[in-house]
């Protein structure tokens, strides 16, 4: 690309001298300044705004799947997922509008009627995020009926463990398993609500061949569904002070 | 070898003088759903029968595409004397052949019909039924390829564009989305490397416009397609067709080459700079790749699954380079589009919709088919005139738009022009094109519990709320046709709705409960005498009770 940005008043901007333009928005009535490459979400938290997530962990990319960061942008017709949504010049966003957490509870409650999460017999309980989020959005109960399909536990890896009837298909264990130790042993199978998280073609977890066994899918899981074995109800504490770590050290590297 | 164009002309002459002689025609349709009903064997016959009696200096016989009324095939369409035959087999051949010249096989003729056939106008389906889709040189002979040469010698890439923006055509797809703006946002995008894809993944049940279009002719559609590269500055195509097509995939593939031997495709064409080659990409059967960035994700090699936008295709298509997406219809209304002028395109149909629709018309109603009308005809005179009303004298109940994005629009609207603005006013789209036609005997909570079983089996599983969303939707709509539906699942199933149409990530989910809410809106009844009677008023729902035993 060589392509040359012109000042409004015709005269070439100096890319290197500052390669991303600076702009003001407004996020909740708060006025903000922020770079054009950064999105709602990360601008909203460094502002102190909180925008709940699921599929979204940073360090890794965004996959705008779970639809919970969810905001309302003034003049744009549909509702944004903010972890994808670039801030603009003048933007006016609403991250707490009463619409959008009805929605956000909508959705929680869709994913607690998708599979089994009982948390009372979970390895992650107390520190679940989805647990959590539950509890931040104000989700008393569940006004749909349940779905509780019957899923396999895959317990044949030496030290790790998958539920997937605690899986809620972020796909963190699958994009940190590519994108930061690099080998793709796992990846979706199947569509719709009967879409599984796999590991290589389907084959169990432990006669892997991909697999180096760094465990770093089981702490990016937000909830039980991939854990340590050995962990009885409530132990299971995810370690995730790598990931960002391990990505700055990367764009060090690349300097 | 390039092609110029008194090469152009000069075929076209050549393929016109070995019709000079020819007193009859009889043109057979070998698209899929006759050639279902053994039209390639009636052809074979025929033209055994017209060697066996020495006619063959005078008459020819010629394997065309789709005729349109595929209710009645294989369909025979006989020239000069303008008669279409119905239901022809093997034992016709002779009584057809010794009719030539005389007056028509009364048994066969099927002069009924010809509302379906008067009333339509035609402009992407105008060689259908005339040329033979497997040869390029009868497809330039009426005047194929000629858009193409004007195109790259006598037109700068923004006067084509200009051209397709004053035409006013819109994405024929589904959303409708102003085909010259596209093009605009991709010629403006600055990169060298760009693509041109055609959407051939038409999966809408019932809807088989795309389908006949590519069996039919399918230079139409590499003309379109070279255009469109030729305004957009791209030098590589993509066509993606689903393998549930062979014959579309066959024809298509022979097309291509039968293009690149001629110099139509590939370098230097029409002796100019402009370098183009297609090649064809086949789609493993999944609904979402027709979404364009999840259609991208499966060229690239990847899973089929759709991801946020922006950043648009325009911007970041296939491989991050500029991609122009539009579909097959889109494509083939190019050509005639730069033939005749942007002007003459936009005079026909709406204020806001121009040109024609191609329409497949499916269910319950006497001509199925495919027809193409002028933007704007009403429905009545669609289902009624052109598609010969209701069999078997039945009342007339709703009609589906847009297949699992539609919505069903109920008898009220029936004087309401089809155009994209109307069909959205009352809650459905104009999607692809398919037609459904439903008469008393359909159970409305059932027919919108098949499009949701269809969104629900086709989501890809990505986001939450279409995920989910179609599945507790769908569960709702099993309980209420089996008769264990309770007063609280119609606000349930509005909330579901309500949630999947505004939270999901693409166009998938944010249109599956279209058929849903359209149901609810016009035959709320109908769901209500399921929950609390217990019955089902068409009587196609066994819901384990009646009226009487309540």
């Amino acid at each position: 690309m060589t392509e040359q940005r012109l000042h409004p008043r015709g005269k070439p901007l100096r890319t290197d001298v500052n390669p991303v333009r600076l702009l003001m928005c407004k996020i909740d009535g708060k006025d903000i300044s922020a770079r054009e490459d950064e999105t709602i979400l990360s601008v909203a938290r460094q502002n102190g705004i909180n925008i709940p997530t699921l599929c979204h962990l940073d360090g890794l990319s965004e996959r705008g799947a779970c639809r919970l960061c969810i905001v309302e942008v003034k003049g744009a017709p549909r509702l944004l997922p903010s972890c994808v949504t670039l801030v603009r010049q003048d933007m006016e966003v609403t991250t707490n509008s009463e619409r959008v957490t009805a929605y956000r509870r909508k959705i929680l409650e869709l994913l607690f009627t998708e599979r089994n999460h009982v948390c009372s017999v979970c390895v992650s309980n107390g520190q679940c995020e989805l647990q959590a989020l539950s509890v931040e959005l104000g989700m008393s109960h569940v006004h749909f009926d349940y779905i509780y399909p019957r899923h396999s536990i895959d317990a044949t890896h030496s030290r790790f463990s998958v539920d997937h009837n605690r899986c809620v298909l972020c796909a963190r264990c699958i994009r940190v398993c590519d994108e930061v130790e690099g080998a793709h042993v796992m990846d979706v199978m199947g569509r719709g609500i009967t879409a599984k998280v796999i590991t290589d073609l389907s084959q169990p977890w432990g006669d892997s061949e991909t697999c180096t066994g760094c465990g770093k899918c089981v702490h990016v899981c937000p909830t039980g569904a991939l854990s340590e074995k050995g962990k009885s109800v409530a132990e299971m504490t995810k370690r995730r002070q790598f990931l960002p770590y391990l990505q700055l050290m990367r764009k060090e590297g690349q300097k | 070898m390039t092609l110029t164009f008194e090469d152009l002309q000069q075929i076209a002459k050549i393929e016109k003088d070995k019709q000079e002689g020819i007193k009859y025609q009889i043109n057979v349709c070998v698209a899929a759903g006759c050639l279902s009903c053994q039209s390639g064997v009636v052809k074979e016959s025929l033209e055994r029968e017209v060697n066996r009696r020495g006619l063959e200096n005078w008459t020819r016989v010629k394997g065309v595409g789709c005729l349109g009324l595929c209710a009645v095939g294989p369909l025979l369409y006989l020239e000069p004397d303008g008669v279409y035959y119905q239901g022809v087999q093997v034992s016709d051949v002779s009584e057809i052949l010794d009719s030539l010249g005389g007056s028509p096989v009364s048994r066969l003729d099927c002069s009924s019909h010809l509302p379906f056939f008067k009333r339509q106008q035609k402009i992407v389906l105008e060689n259908c039924g005339k040329v033979d889709p497997e040869s390029i040189e009868d497809y330039i002979a009426e005047g194929g390829y000629q858009a193409l040469y004007t195109a790259l010698r006598a037109m700068t890439p923004n006067e084509v564009i200009d051209d397709v923006a004053t035409s006013g055509l819109r994405g024929r797809g589904g959303a409708g989305f102003p085909t010259g703006l596209k093009w605009t946002a991709v010629s403006k995008a600055f990169n060298k490397t760009k693509f041109v894809i055609c959407n051939a993944d038409e999966g809408d049940p019932g809807a088989f416009m795309d389908r006949s279009v590519l069996e039919s002719d399918p230079h139409r559609v590499i003309e379109g397609m070279a255009i469109a590269g030729a305004a957009v500055g791209a030098t590589n195509g993509f066509i993606y067709v689903r393998a549930e097509y062979p014959l579309a995939v066959r024809r298509l593939r022979h097309a291509i080459a039968q293009a690149e031997r001629l110099g139509v495709l590939g370098k230097n064409v029409f002796n100019t700079t402009f370098d183009f080659e297609i090649k064809v990409r086949l789609g493993a059967g999944a609904f979402v790749c027709g979404e364009e960035t999840a259609l991208i994700a499966s060229i690239e090699g990847r899973r089929g699954t759709p991801r946020p936008r922006p950043p648009f295709p325009a911007e970041f298509g296939l491989w991050g380079f500029p991609t122009l997406i539009n579909n097959v219809e889109t494509f083939a209304n190019i050509p005639p589009i730069i033939r005749n002028g942007g002007d003459w395109f936009a005079e026909i149909g709406t204020e806001k919709s121009k040109g024609t629709k191609v329409f497949a018309l499916a269910g319950r109603v006497n001509n199925t088919g495919l027809i193409e009308v002028p933007m704007g005809t009403p429905l009545r005179d669609i289902v009624f005139d052109i598609g010969g009303g209701i069999p078997e004298n039945r009342r007339f109940k709703a009609v589906q738009t847009g297949g699992p994005s539609g919505g069903c629009i109920p008898e009220q609207f029936l004087d309401m022009p089809v155009d994209y603005e109307s069909l959205a006013k009352v809650g459905s789209i104009m999607g692809s094109g398919g037609l459904i036609i439903m008469d008393e005997t359909s159970c409305m909570v059932d027919v919108a519990k098949f499009f949701m079983e269809f969104c629900m089996s086709e989501s890809c599983g990505k986001c939450v709320p279409c995920r989910v969303g179609t599945t507790q939707i769908y569960n709702l709509l099993s309980s209420i046709t089996n008769g264990t539906g309770k007063s609280a699942d119609i606000p349930n199933l509005e909330e579901l709705c309500d949630l999947v149409k505004n939270t999901s990530l693409c166009g998938l989910g944010q249109t599956s409960p279209n058929p849903v809410m359209s149901t609810l809106r016009y035959f709320r009844d109908e769901y209500e005498a399921h929950i609390h009677d217990k019955t089902c008023p068409a009587g196609a729902c066994n819901c384990g009770g009646s009226k009487e035993a309540k």
